[in-house]
């Protein structure tokens, strides 16, 4: 509950935070919300030789719509995100991050360049399709959600880059479903799945499911997507396609699941969070038929 | 100083005066004491389960800057004597290996002292600490009870077996109620580990100087903590003074003579200079006591019209890797209200105490007495179901009536009063079962499985008098009497000595309520003194529920003989004769003529400045010990209504209704904070909470992260009321309710969870109630 000894800085731009970064080498990190970091540094599984402090950095906590997407700065905090409902399935994840405190001091971008895989933001930003602006002392460069996750806790992200913006397709129309499993409110996820869903007269015309805390990464369901895609959305569609969810994943056992377990709660957490995706949808009225559960 | 002409403050929710200084942060925990010159102490501790140790080199750590000293167990050879098991069972023999604050020459469980770094400021002494070379061979773990008991590994090899003593408490024949039974069944339950778990860690101050050593010290026995100390460095007892400051909660895990107060004394004596050690959580998980970790085969037999006949418990407890203050007897205190609320001719415990390399167990809230609630209560159910009666039907078949009381049930102990029946009326005016049976039906017919869960329970506190605990008695070997000073100063201000040592329960409030009434005074003008060894006569601590029943008698009794002779400072200066002089209105005055009385500031005038009556001394105040004729038997029904998602195995608590007696009520507002906490505690086992070590002994739930108290967000609002029975055992009427709420509740939970799977085919399940569990015992059901 001590954490080791470590040098700190808090540069008055982002260029200074760069070059500090840069100079600090491998054992440099950098601080924002510090919900992640710290605790970690407390129980000395994380022992920085020095903390680039950003959080009080200015105009990196935007939260913007510029014409088909979101523009959300990397120090926006959970809190503000899950306050601006317009972002949908983000601002739903977001409003179940751990507890009030903690959404009140965590930032997008600290939670998604932590890279933890039970976290609830990775899965979301890679069912969206989102990206992320990193930059270095090169320059600004785009990652797709794809690319950054690399695994456990290790990202695109190099040493001296500053996650800096993280933009998402604003998807408007879709429906949502943010459907997390754990034992206490304030838990990590055991198993979470997001789903978006696209619908034209009654049928799935796209939809993409991620899954939080399957894998070292978060990861896609491309068996359950694939098995939902240009079906009519019914109750046993999504039974069928929720069935494939586990599919091709390998999660890692811990305390209060086994991997079977979680392969078990990932189908039904699925299962739920297609059909609330399929309820809140447009283009679903007018479905031919199969009452939804 | 105001006076008070109010209705009696006894029986009313008074605020806590202890809530101001918590709620604004002016409260004085061990942390915020600060002492010149003082050295902070890390603690080296052992990553292995079990291992010899090798070596120990502290030459890179003692290299540091601010580091003062590196001491280990040899360094501590001075010692008086290893860690004390103070009682144990009577009459049986204890295995009770050396405990040392620091080890000498093994570690046998994870975070075992090693060695002690002492240095400038905390965060050196905690990287000094990483610096200290400790060479390890590591030895083979035993962690699973059942093995321990089977043989080899032996934590301790030099006793050649992990078994610590074989304790039994019969009662009635046994053999002849099974015989007379036409059914009996068999469950194994299991009662898992948990931790005390309270928001202030421990920690030591201790300042040794001029040959007397103050310890300041996060505990709720101050005075077992001075003796043990004593003892252990040698010192004359009057010459060691402990103070627990504020005390964040102790749940029964700082009812302990630690090895940190050990060895804080002792280096702060080798540095002469004060030594402060402050726990941190991941410490307080791995070392600070933890509870329960009971395996029972219960047997219970009955005829086919519900009545029990025999109810048999055999206990294998997991002690850990040693014996600490209570250890071996923390399950005997179930034994003694095994039985229940239930009128059965023959009980017996049987327990097995076991050594495992894992943190030692001892007394955790309610200590025995949750895991003895749990079994009856689950059989009971259990029983319902195999005979087809209905769960509360039977239950009423069985209990004690009230006008059997006081009874005399086959443990050997006499219950004290009870009316069982009555709390269960109650908590049924709350509880529409019908409407309940009707929503769980159409419930299910929407897939979501609800289930309702009670439990009738009594339990044994007021710890405890010497008559059956004493050295003459069935018990501990000791009797455990509780002491009182009551002063009043010369403005008729009073200050009161308690020897209990509140941690958190408002005991302020009611003691001053208590001694408010007797003097007519108002609360707010009595100040309520613990904890500190200094101040008040010799004490006993707080545990066992034991605090309003044995040292509020105390103080009772104490402030009966002040009354008494203000009565006859006050007869004489109205020239009445002292029986005729009562308190009424704030005043001592004459039966009869209201008008003409004196204040307690009037007597207490007298008493110091004024002419006492001839033959009397001066001065207002008196001392007692209190040795409570019994124990005192607090009950009550508690309902739990859970809803089960049958897909993925999690509980949801989504009513909780508790009907408590606890006699006649001094404060409800803090009988309703001791059972809401109770509860709280109760649900957090059944369904959350669970210390847990993989198969080598490594600790797994060391953080709050992965050990799962529960918070608001899980918790429904409890519903509670209240019967009165007083009771009998002291003149106040009154039964402790500290721990009542967790004796009660696991019970209830498990029984709701049982009651909503049993259409999915499941009759029994074993805690923690975790949705894994649950939903394997779904899967293995259908299939």
């Amino acid at each position: 509950m001590i954490p080791a000894e470590f040098d700190y800085v808090r540069p008055e731009s982002l260029a200074d935070a760069i070059q500090a970064l840069e100079q600090g080498g491998e054992d440099a990190k950098l601080l924002a919300g510090g919900h992640s970091l710290i605790p970690l540094m407390k129980l000395r599984l994380a022992a920085p030789t020095l903390l680039v402090d950003i959080g009080r950095l200015p105009g990196l906590g935007a939260i913007q719509r510029d014409n088909g997407s979101w523009r959300i700065g990397a120090l926006a905090r959970h809190a503000e995100v899950a306050g601006t409902a317009e972002l949908g399935i983000v601002a739903r994840a977001a409003g179940t991050i751990a507890d009030p405190q903690v959404r009140n001091r965590g930032t997008i971008g600290g939670s998604l360049a932590h890279g933890d895989p039970a976290s609830d933001l990775p899965a979301v930003l890679l069912a969206l399709e989102g990206e992320v602006t990193v930059q270095g002392s090169s320059g600004p460069r785009t990652v797709s959600a794809a690319e950054l996750f690399r695994d456990y806790m290790e990202t695109a992200i190099g040493a001296g880059e500053v996650l800096t913006e993280v933009r998402l397709p604003a998807l408007d129309g879709w429906g949502f479903g943010y459907h997390k499993f754990n034992r206490r409110s304030e838990d990590w996820a055991m198993v979470a799945v997001s789903a978006v869903v696209k619908a034209t007269d009654g049928v799935c015309e796209d939809v993409r499911i991620g899954l939080t805390n399957m894998g070292s990464v978060p990861l896609r369901a491309p068996a359950a997507e694939a098995a939902l895609r240009g079906r009519p959305l019914n109750a046993d569609s999504i039974a069928a396609a929720a069935a494939q969810a586990a599919d091709g994943t390998d999660p890692p056992a811990d305390l209060n699941a086994s991997a079977d377990y979680k392969r078990h709660l990932v189908r039904v957490l699925c299962a739920r969070a297609l059909q609330e995706a399929c309820r809140t949808a447009s283009g679903i009225a007018s479905s031919p038929g199969g009452e939804l559960a | 100083m105001s006076v008070h002409a109010e209705t009696p403050h006894v029986g009313r929710a008074l605020r806590r005066k202890e809530d101001p200084r918590l709620i604004t942060g002016r409260a004085r925990y061990i942390d915020d004491i600060v002492l010149p010159g003082t050295l902070w102490a890390a603690i080296v501790r052992s990553p292995e389960a079990h291992a010899r140790i090798v070596s120990i080199d502290g030459s890179a750590a003692l290299a540091r800057d601010g580091i003062h000293a590196v001491y280990t167990g040899e360094d501590m050879a001075d010692l008086g004597g290893p860690l004390p098991m103070a009682w144990a069972p009577p009459g049986v023999e204890v295995n009770n290996p050396e405990h040392w604050p620091l080890a000498r020459g093994t570690v046998n469980h994870v975070g075992d002292a090693v060695a002690v770094v002492l240095g400038e400021d905390r965060y050196a002494v905690v990287d000094a600490a990483e610096d200290v070379l400790v060479e390890y061979d590591p030895l083979p773990a035993v962690v699973d009870p059942e093995a321990a008991l089977a043989g080899a590994p032996f934590v301790h090899e030099s006793l050649g077996t992990n078994k610590v003593h074989e304790w039994s408490l019969p009662g009635g024949d046994l053999e002849a109620g099974f015989a007379e039974a036409e059914v009996t069944l068999e469950r194994r339950i299991v009662n898992h580990r948990i931790a005390g778990a309270p928001i202030e860690p421990r920690g030591v101050l201790a300042d040794y100087r001029a040959g007397a050593l103050t310890l300041y010290t996060s505990t709720q026995v101050p005075h077992f903590v001075r003796l043990f100390v004593a003892i252990l460095l040698g010192l004359s007892e009057e010459r060691v003074r402990v103070i627990a400051p504020e005390v964040g909660g102790g749940f029964g895990a700082k009812l302990q003579v630690y090895g940190e107060e050990i060895l804080a004394g002792w280096a702060s004596r080798r540095t002469g200079r004060p030594v402060k050690w402050i726990e941190t959580r991941t410490e307080n998980m791995a070392v600070t006591h933890q509870g329960r970790d009971q395996i029972s085969q219960v047997k219970i037999g009955a005829k086919r019209d519900g009545t029990v006949t025999a109810y048999h418990v055999r206990i294998l407890a997991d002690f850990g890797a040693y014996n600490m203050l209570l250890t071996p007897l923390i399950p005997s205190l179930g034994a003694f209200v095994m039985g229940g609320c239930y009128k059965i001719p023959a009980v017996r415990t049987d327990i097995v105490g076991v050594f495992t390399n894992k943190c030692p167990t001892d007394a955790i809230r309610g200590a025995g007495r949750p895991e003895a609630t749990h079994m009856i209560e689950l059989m009971m159910d259990q029983l319902a179901a195999e005979l087809d009666i209905d769960r509360l039907e039977l239950r009423r078949r069985n209990f004690i009536a009230p006008e059997d009381f006081p009874a005399a049930v086959a443990t050997g102990v006499v219950y004290d009063s009870g009316n069982y029946a009555g709390t269960l009326d109650k908590l049924l005016e709350h509880v529409d079962l019908d409407a309940f049976r009707r929503e769980q039906e159409e419930l299910r017919t929407r897939g979501v499985h609800r289930g309702i869960g009670f439990s009738t329970y009594t339990e044994i506190c007021g710890l405890a008098p010497s008559r059956i605990t004493g050295p003459a008695g069935v018990g501990v070997g000791a009797g455990l009497w509780e002491s009182a000073l009551v002063r009043v100063h010369n403005t008729g201000a009073v200050t009161v000595y308690t020897g209990t040592s509140p941690h958190g329960q408002g005991l302020e409030t009611a003691f001053a309520q208590i001694v408010a009434d007797k003097l007519g005074v108002d609360p707010s003008v009595v100040e309520v003194v613990h904890g500190d060894t200094a101040t008040g006569p010799e004490g006993r601590g707080t545990y066992g529920s034991r605090s309003l029943a044995t040292g509020g008698e105390a103080i009772a009794k104490a402030t009966d003989k002040v009354v008494a002779k203000a009565k006859q400072i006050v007869a004489h200066e109205l020239e009445a004769a002292p029986e005729d002089i009562e308190v009424a209105g704030g005043k001592f005055s004459v039966r009869g003529s209201p008008d003409k009385g004196m204040t307690l500031t009037d007597v207490a005038g007298v008493a110091y400045i004024g002419a006492v009556p001839e033959g009397m001394e001066p001065g207002l105040e008196e001392t007692t010990f209190h040795d409570p004729e019994n124990f005192v038997f607090p009950f009550g029904a508690h309902a739990c209504v859970v809803d089960v998602e049958a897909d993925t195995g999690k509980v949801k608590v989504v009513r909780y209704v508790a009907v408590d007696d606890c006699g006649n009520p001094v404060n409800p507002l803090l009988i309703d904070g001791q059972v809401h906490g109770g509860i709280a505690f109760g649900i957090g086992q059944a369904l959350y909470e669970r210390i847990h070590y993989d198969e080598d002994g490594q600790l797994v739930t060391g953080t709050f992260v992965d050990y799962a108290l529960p918070t608001a967000a899980e918790l429904p609002s409890f519903e509670t009321d209240r019967t009165v029975t007083p009771s009998p055992s002291n003149s106040m009427g009154v039964k402790g309710v500290g721990e009542a709420g967790t004796i009660a509740a696991s019970a209830a939970v498990t029984n709701a969870v049982i009651d909503a799977l049993r259409p999915l085919g499941v009759g029994f399940i074993n805690m923690p109630l975790s949705p894994m569990r649950v939903w394997h015992a779904i899967e293995e059901a259908k299939s």
